[in-house]
């Protein structure tokens, strides 16, 4: 028993390693949520555009295409025969 | 993106339960042992991390044979999502294993077989994170990743291996024993059980993680398609 050594204090080092794989884990759950949460902000982003480019496409589909001479016509206020 | 299933949701508790069991029987309930003192306590950690990593990085090259085989892009995420989730694992292996060293060995780190080998499992996967990144094509970049991680998946059992084949300093707790470890133990009735808790709660975490890491791949890729639909 008198030549046994005492027990080395390392306490320290062991509440370092556990420091460390708690932070090293929390860290990653941090980095899922986050992306995550970008992530989720993007698709609603995209799908509130998709959606609006469906809804014009539809309205072209349904109204005729004017022609832009008519157009140009109707916003001078000139009849045809002035312009010919 | 969809809510989450129920059973995703038990798993994360679950899985943050076990974490703290886990540290209970690591801190509280195994004894103290006698010749390195309280940091022989991140054995525990340190032997659950490795664990799952290793079979993780073993689990991930069965996912790209699949993906090589079916060329489903699904397989692709499953792929990503078991290496990144490894690769944490693993980084926390190393850090504790270097923690123990330093009273353990007088060194955070020495060119031990064991010891490169893991150094060389890491940066393998860390790099396989930079190849993916260098490549566009979706096609492209499963199929180099794929080859890849067939390829560096022999560094999981060279590593888990090298205590075993080599001359080492680090210790074999497990079925096996080494006469030039330095650090060794043999453990008790107590400590055996805090090891088997830690291996079953790391397991469990994995898996937590690996499940929410396979939502979010899934979720990258519902948003790529978009942007394509969006941009046409």
């Amino acid at each position: 028993m008198l030549l046994q050594e005492a027990t080395p204090d390392t306490l320290g080092y062991m509440i370092a390693g556990y420091a460390v794989a708690f932070i090293v884990m929390a860290l990653y759950v941090l980095s899922l949520y986050l992306r995550s949460r970008n992530l989720n902000q993007d698709r609603m982003l995209l799908e509130e555009m998709d959606k609006q480019s469906t809804q014009a496409k539809n309205a072209q589909a349904v109204q005729p295409q004017k022609s832009p001479v008519k157009t140009a016509r109707k916003k001078s206020g000139k009849k045809k025969y002035e312009i010919l | 993106m969809p809510t989450k299933p129920t059973l995703l949701k038990i798993l994360d508790i679950l899985a943050l339960i076990m974490l703290g069991v886990s540290t209970y029987f690591a801190l509280v309930k195994a004894p103290t042992e006698l010749v390195m003192g309280q940091v022989q306590r991140v054995f525990y950690f340190h032997l659950g991390t490795a664990w799952t990593a290793l079979l993780g990085f073993l689990f991930a090259s069965v996912l790209s044979v699949i993906y090589l085989v079916t060329k489903d892009l699904r397989w692709d995420r499953y792929q990503v999502a078991a290496i990144e989730v490894s690769l944490v694992f693993f980084l926390i292996t190393i850090a504790l294993g270097s923690i123990w060293a330093r009273p353990a060995w007088n060194t955070w780190w020495t060119w031990d077989p064991r010891l490169t080998t893991a150094a060389v499992t890491e940066l393998v996967y860390v790099a396989y994170f930079m190849l993916r990144q260098g490549i566009d094509d979706p096609d492209r970049r499963a199929r180099f990743g794929a080859v890849y991680a067939l390829l560096g998946g022999i560094s999981a059992p060279i590593t888990f291996f090298a205590i075993r084949l080599y001359r080492t300093i680090h210790p074999v707790v497990i079925a096996g024993s080494n006469p030039e470890a330095e650090g060794g133990f043999s453990m008790t009735a107590d400590m055996r059980t805090a090891m088997f808790v830690a291996l079953f709660a790391f397991t469990l975490i994995f898996i937590d993680l690996y499940w929410n890491r396979i939502r979010l791949g899934d979720l990258q890729d519902k948003v790529e398609q978009l942007k394509l639909k969006v941009m046409m």
